[in-house]
């Protein structure tokens, strides 16, 4: 079923972001959704779906109708997704084909947690081994650095990609959530910084590693022709896709070759559009070596390229194709599958073009691409400023 | 790494391959249909479908398809031992498994460096996991 043009997203919120020791977990996503909400020029009483993931840090079995009762609300839709950071993409789209199915009008899409500060931070680490799988790798101490250290490593082996090129990674995010009202980190790195940074799972130092936030996002999805009676210029859907390969490591198919080729192609499929046509781009970067990964399999860089365009500044907010404008996962926001819903938040803006001296110059077409367990569920979306 | 880390999980689909680990055997899957060589263990077979199953004995030479040295360990009972090396290695046979490089040399592990299978004592009770130590 395409999607074209039909589905908007209709308005986004960020909770409080960084150490928010005040707020519980579904406190932020209530924050988060009512900021959506307000944006779009809705209310609860226009919700009628509900679509969320999971937590790592709060008792809550099925989260989703945990966070409608937290809201006060009865949705006729309702659903926990869990595909790690892959969820908000995939959420947009299950609420997309659940709205065109006419299930539900409105979806109210949230995602995140009080990571920081709702947990020691070796719990955090500790938690996060359920990534692994328990009986085949967990035994021998892998953690999930070192699940994409050793991608990084065989994508350095084949591709030639160096710690460089990863540092400038990190520092393009980083330059991005300085010019970010509500980014994590506050403070300027160097390419430096990051080579000499603390070695957590060669060749990864802790600068190579995404943040552990207290944080939440959220929007709203719904018909496109409800797009006259917002408050805000909503961003169209334009195309999307999901790819499934593994879970674990020990099961993925290669390690340089990810589902993110495959989510990525049914999104161009969906919105007859190509690599080319974007304008910009937000991808997840629980890693640096991933949104180099993703670029190249998303046909944004030349297998081998990715790096390099990092590295030349291409990806800059003032580049050919800025990427990652709030700053990501490494500077903006982390937080359990709520990672990649500001990547969603950030496109969005980014498409109105009202986001002062972090506007990219050039917004009519985005990419954002979310990915969760080890590159093992993708989901890529094409938004637009306007139905095309 | 010895035998003060907890012993591996066992479930019914690994039981076997546990066992064959007590008693210095690296065991693999094999349809007994359509000959696929599985890892790791499960029901069904990934290729055919099929639910026949029989076990090989691997050879235990391998190579490393990559590896990482770990500095900050997710489980406590590994931050004593770090740096340690985690790798994913092709087996002769075919598939792909994790395990640690173990070895006086470990930390100069290469990409494409052959492997040999060794077995470390876990738990206490005679369980074991399969490592791996430069050839």
């Amino acid at each position: 079923m395409s999607l074209r043009n039909k589905i908007i997203v209709a308005g986004v919120g960020e909770s409080d972001i960084g150490k928010v020791p005040g707020m519980t977990g579904v406190g932020l996503n209530a924050q988060a959704c009512k900021r959506a909400l307000d944006d779009a020029g809705l209310t609860l009483k226009d919700v009628d779906g509900v679509l969320t993931a999971y937590t790592m840090t709060e008792p809550y079995f099925m989260l989703g109708t945990v966070v409608a009762e937290y809201l006060g609300i009865q949705p006729r839709y309702c659903a926990s997704v869990a595909v790690g950071g892959g969820s908000p993409a995939v959420m947009l789209k299950h609420a997309a084909e659940a709205v065109l199915a006419g299930h539900c009008d409105t979806v109210l899409v949230c995602a995140g947690e009080n990571r920081a500060t709702g947990q020691s931070r070796d719990s955090a680490v500790a938690a996060l081994t359920i990534v692994g799988h328990p009986y085949f790798e967990n035994p021998y101490g892998p953690l999930i650095p070192g699940f994409y250290a050793m991608i990084a490593r065989r994508y350095m082996h084949e591709f030639g990609t160096t710690r460089e090129q990863m540092a400038a990674v990190a520092v393009n995010g980083r330059n991005h959530a300085l010019r970010h009202p509500n980014a994590h980190m506050t403070k300027s790195i160097t390419a430096e910084d990051v080579l000499n940074s603390k070695p957590i799972a060669e060749p990864l130092n802790i600068l190579d590693c995404c943040l552990i936030s207290d944080a939440a996002g959220a929007f709203v999805v719904t018909r496109a022709d409800r797009a006259p009676d917002l408050a805000n210029d909503p961003a169209y859907l334009l195309g999307i896709g999901e790819f499934h390969t593994h879970e674990h490591l020990i099961a993925a198919p290669s390690l340089t070759e990810f589902g993110c080729k495959q989510s990525g192609e049914a999104a161009y499929a969906m919105a007859g559009l190509g690599p080319r046509d974007v304008d910009f781009a937000q991808l997840y970067d629980c890693f640096t070596i991933v949104p180099i990964i993703e670029m190249e399999e998303l046909g944004l860089a030349e297998r081998g390229e990715g790096g390099e365009r990092f590295l030349r500044g291409e990806t800059a907010i003032e580049g050919s194709l800025p990427i990652n404008t709030d700053g990501g996962l490494l500077s903006h926001a982390q937080a359990g599958a709520g990672g990649g819903i500001f990547g969603i938040v950030e496109a969005t803006r980014q498409l109105r073009g009202d986001q002062g001296d972090r506007q990219v110059k050039k917004h009519d077409v985005a990419l954002v691409h979310n990915e969760g367990g080890i590159l093992s569920s993708n989901c890529t979306m094409l938004l637009g400023r306007e139905a095309r | 790494m010895s035998g003060d880390l907890p012993a591996p999980l066992v479930n019914a689909d690994s039981a076997p391959y546990w066992e064959g680990a007590r008693d210095n055997k690296l065991l693999l899957q094999r349809c007994s249909d359509c000959g696929t060589l599985r890892f790791f263990p499960r029901y069904l077979c990934t290729a055919c479908g099929s639910e026949n199953t029989d076990w090989i004995e691997a050879a235990g030479r391998g190579t490393v398809h990559s590896f990482t040295v770990v500095h900050r360990a997710a489980f406590p009972e590994f931050q004593e031992r770090t740096p340690y090396v985690v790798a994913l290695i092709d087996l002769e046979e075919g598939p792909r498994m994790m395990t640690n490089i173990v070895g006086a040399d470990a930390l100069e592990v290469a990409i494409g460096d052959a492997v040999m299978v060794e077995f470390e004592d876990r738990g206490g009770d005679g369980a074991k996991v399969p490592q791996f130590r430069r050839a």
